[in-house]
This record gives C-alpha cells, sequence and structure tokens, in this order.
C-alpha cells in the first residue's frame, strides 16, 4: 500500500524488481521526445521523482496517456470535487466505470456518460459509434445489462454542408452500433450553432439495470490471480488517442489524424456483453474493465490502484492483430471491444470456456502481484516498471486563473430592447422558429435508431424524457441529456444552472421523482483564463443545483480542448439525469390528447430573451443578454407540484418549455400525438412584449393539460405547493386552429401548418447534399 | 407446449419473443442455441430479430449455416409453423425457405418506428385470428427491409394468397409513402408454398402489451397458438 | 500446393434497384462530375487460399460464391485469381 508521500511522488525506485534497461529499437528520452507526449517540464520533473530514473520509452507513453487530461483529470479534478457525490440511494460514486445507485426492490442502475469528441470530428461515423461502444462496454463492466442509451450532440450549423456530412455521419455511426448491439436509444438532445463548427460534439450516455449483488468492481484483487486479454485482438489502432482526446485540433487535423480513429465491431461488442454477463454471474472472476481510453495501460494500473495491488504483465502474450507491435503499441493500442479481466487462480479454463462459448478468445497476460507496481514484460524482459498509485492518482493536478472575456461580458450586458417588437408578422416569426433545427422534430434522427428493441420503452424518443419499464416490476426509469450552451457562453453558473432544472423538469413531466447525475464537461482550453473561468463557474452553478435537487453526480467525464484555430466551442457542460417512477403506469406523455382538455401554465412568463433560439434565428446569429434567470426553489418546488399531479393521475399531458419558448411548447404538444395534431386556444393575459411572452426561454415553466372536471383540484395543489399555475385555454379540434392571442398581438395558424412545419423542417434541410471529404465511405 | 427461440450470435430480439410467448396460456418458450443441432420437442419455431452475426456480408447470410439451420429446415418440410421476424426472415430468405430477397431500405437509413400493414390473407396458421383487410400497427427496426424477388415470383406469391402483409396507410391503402422501405408490392409479409413458413419485418413481438402501445401483435401469437392446439386435439 | 490470391466482385444483379448506387450517381453529380451514366456499389472479397492450381482455385471459389459469397437473388459475381509469389508472409 502507497504512503502519502508515494503519492507526492517523492518514492525513490522499486526495491524488490530491477528498473528496465531501454529496449532495443527504442527512441532515446529526449526534452523533445518529452514534449511530443504532451508533458509539462513540470510533470517530467515529477516522473523522473516517483522513478527515480529516466523513464524509458514505453514508460513515458505510459505516464502520457495516463497523465493526459482524459485520463488524469489533470485540470478538472480539483474542480469535480465540489459536486456533491453523496445520498443513501448511491451505491458506487465517481472514480469506477460507471455510478450506481439503488432504484428499489434489490435492484440497481448503472450510469455514464461520455464524450467522443476528436474521433467524431475526423471520421464522425466510426468515432460516434466506438463512443456508444465504450459506453456500453463502461455498464456491462459493471455487471449491469444494458437497457438504454442516449446521446447528446452539437454540430454547427446545417447550412453547411460539412456539418451536415459530421451530423448524418454521427447519427449514423451512434444508430448502427446501439441498433446491432440491441439498446434502444430512448432519448437524448442535439443542438446546432456556428460555434461547434469544427468540433461537434459526441456524448453517449448508457444505463444498465442488475440485482445489487451482481455488482463487480474494476479491482485487481488477490495476489496470484491472472489477469486476462478477452474479446478483440490488439491492432494498432487508436494509439494514443487519450492524449489526442486532450489536444486542441487544427485545420490539418483532418487527414493527418485519421489513422488513430478506432473502427467500432458493434456484433462483437454484443458478444463480449454477453460472455461479461455470464462470466460476473459465473464467479469465477474478481474484476473487470474495459481497455477504453488508453487500453490496456489505464486498465490494468487503474485496476491496480484501486485494488491497492500490482500487476505484472507480458505484451509478448497479448494476442494481437498484427505482426511487431512494441510493448509501447500494446499497452497504448485503443482496439476495441476488448475487455481485461481478473480472474481467480486456476479459473482461467472456465473464463476460457465461457468466452468460447460466445465466439470469443480470453488469454492469461500476467497476475496480480503484492508489490503495487505497475510492470510490465516482453517475453520476460521488464521494459517497465512504475508504482501503481502515483501512475494512476499522483498526475498533478492545477488550479488555474479563471478571468471572464471582456467580450462576453459586454454581450451579456447588451440592451435587448430593440428586439422585444417582433421582426415581421409574429406568425411568420413563430413559424420560422418553429422550424429552427434546435427547435423542430428530431424524428430524423431518432427514427434512425432502434427505440423500442428489448420491449421496455415506455416513453420513446420525442418527448421530454425517454421512459422505460423495469421487468417484473411495477417501476420504471426515466432519463434525459441536456444543456444549453449559449446560456452557458453568456453566464456559465446560470447556464449550469438551467441545464440541471430542465434534465429535473423533464424527469418530472413523465412522472420521474430525478435520482441522480451523470456529466459530461465539455470545454476548450483550460490554460486560457477565459476557458477556465468558464469551468469553474460551470461547475459551482452545476454542484448547487445538484445539491439543491438532491441528485448527486455519481461520474461522468471531462472533454477539454474543444478548440479549433484558437476558438472555442460553448462551454457545454452536458447533464445526464436519470429518476425513478414508482408505478410506471402513471407516466405522462407530452402530448396533447384530447379535444376540450384544458391547458395550464405552470411557472412565470418574464421578459427573457437574453441567448434565446428566437435571437440566433430571427435575428442573424445574434447571441447576447442575460440568459435566463434560475431560481432553484421554485424549480424544486415546481417539481413537487407536478409530481403529485402524476402521482393523482390528474395529468393528460405535460411538456417543459424551453428553446422557442412557450409558443413553441404549445406547439410541440398540439402535434406531437400519434392521432393526429390537435388545434389550440390559448389567451395570454401578461403584461409584457408578445415576443417575451411567446418566444422567451424563462426557466421553471410547465404546460399541462387536464380534464376540465378537474381544473379546480389541480390549481389548488399547485397553490399548496407554491407553484404559480393558471389557464391558458383549451385543446382544440383534430386538424383545428393554432391560436395564441397576447394583448398586443396573436398567433393563427392551421395546426396542420404547424405540423408540417414541425416535422418536415429537420428532413428539408438534411435532403441537401453534404459535402464528402475525399475518399469517405459512410456518406 | 413448448415454442423454439432461436438464438444466434447477435440475435437482439430473443428474449422479446420469448416474452411474447410467455403471455400466451399453454405455452412454453424454450430458447435453442445456434450450435444445437436438434430442436427438440416443439410445436413451432421463432427465428428471431437482430444482426446474426452481425448482418456481415449479407442479412443472415451467414446465420444460415449454423447447426440449429438443418433442424429448422427439416421442421419446416415437414410442415411445422416456423416464423421468421425481422433479421429472421432474412435468414429464412438466405436458407431458401422463402423466396426474394431482402435488400436496403430505399432511403439508405435504417428506418425505426410504427407502420400501418394490412393483414391480406388469415388462411395461415399466423393470421387467423385477424380479419382480412384489418389494419395493424406494429413497430418496424432495420436497415434491409426492401423486398425483392422475380416478376415471376411476386406473381406467384400474388397469384396463390401468399403476401400475409403489405405496408399501407392508417385506412389501409397502399400509397408510397406508407412503403417505409421500398419493398415490391408493398410486401412486409410472406408465406412458403405450404403456408407454414411465415417471413416479415415487422415486429409484432414488440406489440403486446398495453403499456408498451399498441398491441396489435397478439393475434399473430393467438393464431399460432390456436393452430397448435387444434392441431393437438384433432 | 500454391497459394492464391481469389479476388470476388459481388456486384447488385443489372436491373436491380441499388439505392446506394444511386445516391453515388448524385453526389458525383452534386460535386460537378459530369457524364457519369451510371453508378453501381457492390464488395470487393479478397480470399486467399492453398489449392493445387489455378483452375481449382477457380472451381472452389464458383463454389463459395453459389454458396455464401453472393446471393444469386440479388446479386452477380465475378472471380479473379491470381498466384502469389513464392515465399509470401505465412502468417
Amino acid at each position: 500500500m502507497s504512503t502519502p508521500s508515494e503519492q507526492d511522488g517523492a518514492l525513490a525506485a522499486p526495491r524488490e524488481t530491477p528498473p528496465p534497461d531501454p529496449r532495443p529499437g527504442d527512441p532515446e528520452i529526449t526534452a523533445v521526445v518529452v514534449a511530443d507526449h504532451g508533458l509539462s517540464e513540470e510533470e517530467y520533473e515529477r516522473i523522473l521523482g516517483i522513478l527515480g530514473r529516466t523513464p524509458t520509452f514505453t514508460e513515458l507513453g505510459v505516464f502520457s496517456a495516463m497523465w493526459s487530461e482524459h485520463c488524469g483529470y489533470k485540470n478538472s479534478k480539483r474542480l469535480l470535487q465540489l459536486l456533491p457525490t453523496k445520498a443513501p440511494w448511491v451505491i458506487q460514486g465517481p472514480g469506477e466505470n460507471a455510478g450506481v445507485i439503488d432504484v428499489g426492490q434489490g435492484l440497481a442502475l448503472a450510469f455514464k456518460i461520455e464524450s467522443h469528441n476528436p474521433p467524431s470530428a475526423v471520421e464522425p461515423y466510426q468515432g460516434a459509434a466506438t463512443g456508444v461502444g465504450g459506453i456500453l462496454r463502461d455498464i456491462f463492466t459493471m455487471g449491469a445489462r444494458p437497457v438504454a442509451v442516449l446521446d447528446s450532440l452539437r454540430f454547427g450549423d446545417l447550412t453547411s454542408g460539412r456539418n451536415r456530412y459530421l451530423f448524418s455521419g454521427v447519427v449514423k455511426g451512434v444508430g448502427d452500433y446501439g441498433n446491432c448491439v440491441g439498446i434502444p436509444n430512448i432519448g437524448g438532445e442535439v443542438f446546432f450553432d456556428r460555434a461547434y463548427d469544427g468540433n461537434p460534439l459526441v456524448n453517449a450516455m448508457a444505463l444498465g439495470l442488475m440485482k445489487e449483488e451482481d455488482l463487480i468492481l474494476g479491482e485487481a484483487s488477490g495476489v496470484g490471480n491472472t489477469l486476462m486479454a478477452v474479446g478483440a485482438r490488439t491492432g494498432r489502432d487508436g494509439i494514443h488517442g487519450a492524449t489526442f482526446a486532450s489536444e486542441e485540433l487544427s485545420e490539418d487535423s483532418d487527414e493527418a489524424s485519421r489513422p488513430q480513429v478506432q473502427v467500432g465491431d458493434p456484433f462483437t461488442e454484443k458478444l463480449l456483453l454477453e460472455a461479461s454477463l455470464e462470466l460476473i454471474k459465473s464467479g469465477h472472476i474478481v474484476g473487470i474493465q474495459d481497455m477504453g481510453a488508453a487500453g490496456l495501460t489505464s486498465s490494468a494500473s487503474e485496476m491496480a490502484g484501486r485494488a491497492g495491488s500490482g500487476v505484472v504483465l507480458d505484451t509478448a502474450l497479448v494476442p494481437v492483430r498484427e505482426l511487431g507491435m512494441t510493448p509501447y503499441e500494446i499497452l497504448l493500442s485503443e482496439s476495441q471491444e476488448r475487455m481485461l479481466v481478473v480472474a481467480k487462480r486456476g479459473h482461467e479454463e472456465h473464463v476460457r470456456k465461457i468466452l468460447e462459448k460466445w465466439e470469443l478468445e480470453a488469454e492469461p497476460v500476467g497476475e496480480v502481484t503484492d508489490d503495487g507496481h505497475f510492470r510490465i514484460e516482453e517475453d520476460g524482459v521488464v521494459v517497465a516498471n512504475i508504482p501503481a498509485l502515483p501512475l494512476t492518482d499522483g498526475c498533478p493536478t492545477y488550479e488555474r486563473e479563471g478571468i471572464e472575456a471582456d467580450e462576453v461580458r459586454e454581450l451579456r450586458e447588451r440592451d435587448l430592447t430593440e428586439f422585444l417588437s417582433p421582426k415581421g408578422d409574429l406568425t411568420e416569426d413563430f413559424l420560422e422558429l418553429l422550424g429552427s433545427p434546435n427547435v423542430a422534430s428530431r424524428r430524423w434522427i431518432y427514427e434512425q435508431f432502434d427505440t423500442t428493441v428489448r420491449t421496455s420503452t415506455v416513453i420513446r424518443p420525442g418527448g421530454d424524457a425517454g421512459v422505460i419499464r423495469i421487468d417484473g416490476t411495477d417501476r420504471g426509469i426515466a432519463a434525459t441529456t441536456d444543456c444549453n450552451g449559449r446560456y452557458c457562453y453568456l453566464d456559465p453558473r446560470e447556464g449550469a444552472k438551467a441545464a440541471v432544472a430542465e434534465a429535473a423538469r423533464n424527469l418530472v413531466c413523465t412522472g420521474a421523482l430525478p435520482t441522480a447525475v451523470t456529466n459530461n464537461l465539455n470545454f476548450g482550453n483550460p490554460l486560457k483564463p477565459h476557458i477556465y473561468f468558464q469551468m469553474r463557474e460551470a461547475v459551482l452553478g452545476m454542484a448547487e443545483a445538484c445539491e439543491l435537487f438532491e441528485t448527486p453526480v455519481t461520474g461522468g467525464n471531462v472533454s477539454l480542448y474543444n478548440e479549433t484555430d484558437g476558438l472555442a466551442i460553448y462551454p457545454t457542460p452536458v447533464i445526464g439525469m436519470v429518476g425513478v417512477l414508482d408505478d410506471v403506469s402513471k407516466t405522462v406523455g407530452h402530448a396533447f390528447r384530447a379535444e376540450g382538455d384544458c391547458i395550464l401554465l405552470l411557472g412565470e412568463n418574464r421578459e427573457e430573451i437574453g441567448g434565446s433560439e428566437y435571437l440566433y434565428r430571427l435575428h442573424d446569429g445574434l447571441v447576447a443578454g442575460h440568459p435566463p434567470v434560475v431560481d432553484l426553489l421554485a424549480e424544486r418546488r415546481l417539481q413537487h407540484a407536478v409530481l403529485a399531479l402524476v402521482q393523482n393521475r390528474l395529468l393528460h399531458s405535460a411538456h417543459d418549455c424551453s428553446e422557442g419558448g412557450l409558443a413553441c411548447a404549445l406547439a410541440q404538444s398540439a402535434v406531437g400525438g400519434e392521432g393526429g395534431p390537435l388545434g389550440v386556444e390559448v389567451s395570454l393575459h401578461d403584461r409584457l412584449a408578445p415576443v417575451a411572452v411567446l418566444f422567451g426561454e424563462s426557466t421553471g415553466r410547465v404546460v399541462i393539460t387536464v380534464d376540465p372536471a378537474s381544473e379546480g383540484e389541480v390549481l389548488g395543489m399547485c397553490r399548496n405547493h407554491g407553484v404559480s399555475a393558471r389557464v391558458l385555454g383549451t385543446v382544440g379540434a383534430p386538424h383545428g386552429e393554432f391560436r395564441v392571442d397576447t394583448p398586443s398581438g396573436h398567433l393563427r395558424t392551421p395546426v396542420d401548418d404547424v405540423f408540417q412545419r414541425y416535422y418536415d423542417a429537420l428532413p428539408n434541410l438534411m435532403d441537401q447534399d453534404p459535402d464528402i471529404p475525399e475518399g469517405d465511405i459512410h456518406a | 407446449m413448448k415454442i423454439a427461440v432461436i438464438t444466434f450470435p447477435g440475435s437482439n430480439c430473443d428474449h422479446d419473443c420469448y416474452r411474447a410467448l410467455k403471455l400466451l396460456d399453454g405455452v412454453t418458450p424454450e430458447f435453442r442455441w445456434h450450435r444445437d443441432t436438434s430442436l427438440g420437442d416443439v410445436a413451432a419455431v421463432i427465428l428471431p430479430g437482430g444482426f446474426s452475426y452481425g448482418d456481415y456480408l449479407r442479412a443472415g447470410a451467414i446465420a444460415r449455416f449454423s447447426p440449429i439451420m438443418d433442424a429448422v429446415v427439416e421442421f419446416a418440410e415437414a410442415g411445422g409453423p416456423v416464423v421468421g421476424i425481422c433479421n429472421g426472415f432474412q435468414v429464412l430468405c438466405e436458407a431458401g425457405l422463402l423466396p426474394g430477397a431482402l435488400v436496403r431500405n430505399e432511403s439508405l437509413r435504417f428506418q425505426s418506428h410504427p407502420v400501418h400493414i394490412r393483414v391480406e390473407t388469415t388462411r395461415t396458421p399466423f393470421t387467423s385470428e385477424y380479419e382480412e383487410g384489418q389494419v395493424l400497427r406494429i413497430p418496424i427496426a432495420h436497415g434491409e427491409g426492401n423486398y425483392h424477388a422475380e416478376p415471376e415470383v411476386l406473381a406467384e406469391l400474388e397469384g396463390t394468397d401468399r403476401i400475409v402483409f403489405r405496408y399501407s396507410t392508417a385506412d389501409g391503402k397502399l400509397t408510397p409513402e406508407a412503403n417505409p422501405n421500398g419493398s415490391a408490392h408493398h410486401i412486409a409479409g410472406i408465406v412458403n408454398e405450404h403456408r407454414n413458413v411465415l417471413g416479415m419485418m415487422p415486429h409484432p413481438e414488440r406489440a403486446v402489451e398495453e403499456l408498451l402501445g399498441p398491441t396489435d401483435g397478439r393475434g399473430l401469437f393467438q393464431s399460432l397458438r390456436n393452430h397448435l392446439t387444434a392441431g393437438a386435439t384433432t | 500446393m500454391s497459394r492464391f490470391t481469389v479476388e470476388v466482385r459481388v456486384t447488385p444483379r443489372p436491373g436491380l434497384l441499388d439505392p446506394e448506387g444511386k445516391a453515388v450517381q448524385h453526389a458525383l453529380g452534386s460535386l460537378g462530375y459530369e457524364g457519369v451514366v451510371s453508378t453501381r456499389v457492390g464488395k470487393l472479397i479478397v480470399v486467399e487460399m492453398e489449392a493445387d492450381g489455378e483452375k481449382e482455385a477457380r472451381a472452389r471459389a464458383e463454389e463459395m460464391c453459389r454458396k455464401l459469397l453472393a446471393n444469386p437473388v440479388t446479386q452477380d459475381f465475378r472471380i479473379r485469381v491470381s498466384a502469389q509469389a513464392e515465399g509470401v508472409d505465412e502468417r
């Protein structure tokens, strides 16, 4: 076991095993080689301190991968410590392959979100596909069977052919992988803004269910137990992907980076999934971990680090796909669909048999030791020998200077009064806004995803959150991902709060109690003070909201350096939130159900158009003003009120107001039903500019419909919960009129036009030709 | 009575079929592994959806050479009822138990959404509980469901009442928009000459429980059960 | 025994709708390539095999095509056999 001084990197060289000699043929360690590995002088000094000597080339590669931002979280760790991570229902918090919570009746839910941004920027299809593959492995290595995936995507504007190419490739990649493995996609989000030109974001989230007692951790425990490489063979793909994920992309990244991108094989993944779950139940293994970012290096060293043990591995024993691979390459390969398993000593043949049943390989490659070292041999010759704990936990962490950029402050303070009057005819403005790809139906996307395989999907994509039932119980799980990067750009703290609040609102709209969070922090280069400012502020906002909502963060992912030629993406701290329904049959959809139903608004309209889709879409891409203010206590009351209404089966529909404001929320509910569009007759009496009332994106609002007979009861319950509620109007006739009146303007159009605009917008945009880069075969 | 659900490597609707069968009174579903060489004592066989062998080469092309498929072919040739759903339909075509082939959707995109299909014939062991012309709402989820066959094969299917389901609108019209994948003659499902082997692209097993949406798939499983029960008592 | 490289080219049968080919043709057109009359997308399968001679290699490849590599309902195939140089990588 380690002492504190070891963690500081002050420990001298390993005592019992000799230091490795430089391997013939490996490059000499020079300042240039060190810099090429993305290590700073300070970090290299620390490595020298840990080893007490110059590292070998193999060791340098190992440190470089483990101390990359992707694995070592060096610029984010101190911020992440500010997040709440504990609650009585949290079984496993951050630090494992996935977080795990108790969902009742002896069942546990494993869930996590992870990014695959840079790979998707250079090869959208494979980048996205392998992103889904990686997150599924994180789930089933906990012993849980994956039951749902969600995807949170960001692209530049679809007016660019390049962005259409990236978007369609990513959607196909997410779809093909999940469809083949047979995991339903139950939701997610996509957002288009020029800030993501050149840096699309692909965050994939997965959920898995297990019996609590089947939980298994990624630990290499039990001296003498055998490490086995399981699944696909190791090739040269993706070497230094973890380091790659931690660097800025530049103009010429496209071609030069291609060979690093891994190729996914969802068929092998499906076999690996079944084999792993069988293996975990068999009792022949003590630990299992995906060989994800930094491959064998991170899986072996992290498993040793967690267990406080050591490992010895011989790279010559690792099944490879190509001849002549060096230990450096074998250790850092990111070939997909591979696992590292710790088999009980003497049980190796049983492990092999189970894998064989699924037509997969399992080869012993090393064993667990008690010396606390990560020792690598090649045919018995030591090529790396590093104390495991300093390697996994000793990465220097930084707290940097954070200063808000002046231009952002100026944008935020900008006076928006001139934009409060309609640009043209209100109805025309409305239809244009509804046709924005940030508001319009995502059907073009989710119809490429299998949403109903596993016969558990109760609410499919297209609503506020996806809902699945838990087999064999009355319960259900809801999940959503949310983040408006524009809000976060203008005010990262409020924006992050808004993301948490919207996620929770989405869940309660389906009737689920918000329970826990996984987050994906997507930012630019943290070495820049204005980016670090965004990170710190966003984490603080997230921490405050998660604390108040009692939704602890159980894990997640950090993706930094999302910049092209010095231009950063919007700060995009994506919130993946899960919730539990005690009685899934009570769940509510977002679509209006019946003519004559009473439409109510919960929450307040305010004069807030800052950061809105309306400004961006109707005023030439304007991103300015204060984003909507978040009143966390009011949100909490709203959540409780909606849940109480669902509990009493009083709601016919519930839909959160977000991008596009109240008018678009009404439209989405009017046209969201399977039975065709329903008219809307609504009168608003707010003494606010109509643009603000109709299109402003004030938080804390939910549109519900109820039976007219229960109107009084519903209003009373809201009052008791301290939530403002009022009647807006009624649901109209099938194919009737969409009519919203305000004191100073009206929206009037046949709801069939609303329907058409809402569903045709994205397909029409995507019918234009993509720009296909030379040599791409997936277009 | 027992009904076998075959699991190939890459099958992913095997458990869904198992669950749908389990909801039927008097039916015990049992899995059969692709390496098994015998079906055992079963009254019917379901080839479920999924991506057997990753759909590499062609959907269903490799699965048809699984050891269990010899037993399935033998069972079918002896008149035993066999249902292939989605990937199972593709396997049946590749195995030659059904004519034609399923090629890539005309849109080139995977299509996953509920569709309407019209029941064209009740003269099969799988559709007796439906009415002719009845329109069902059932999900599809496939990338290669575009039914193709030579004109003379299509003519024979038409002439011998072997087209079981066609993609249609909600009121039973055969419009181009109602055809989700470009299938010839709007074909969503067919039977073989002896009417004991059904292949269909839509997923009836995903439409049997109210909690999850329409339940129009129940009729298919009930028809099969009734057919088997009648056979057992006469 | 010598070693042969057998290239099997599988293409959609003439007359069969080839949506992928159509999409590629459309994309070529929009990239400004004029005069593209038709585009068909198929598959190239490369098999390395040991056989007594070219004739045997071809006969076995044809059998493979009939049995597995091509679906006669929708696909045509063409086979090219070439002998490999001596002393090839034995892996």
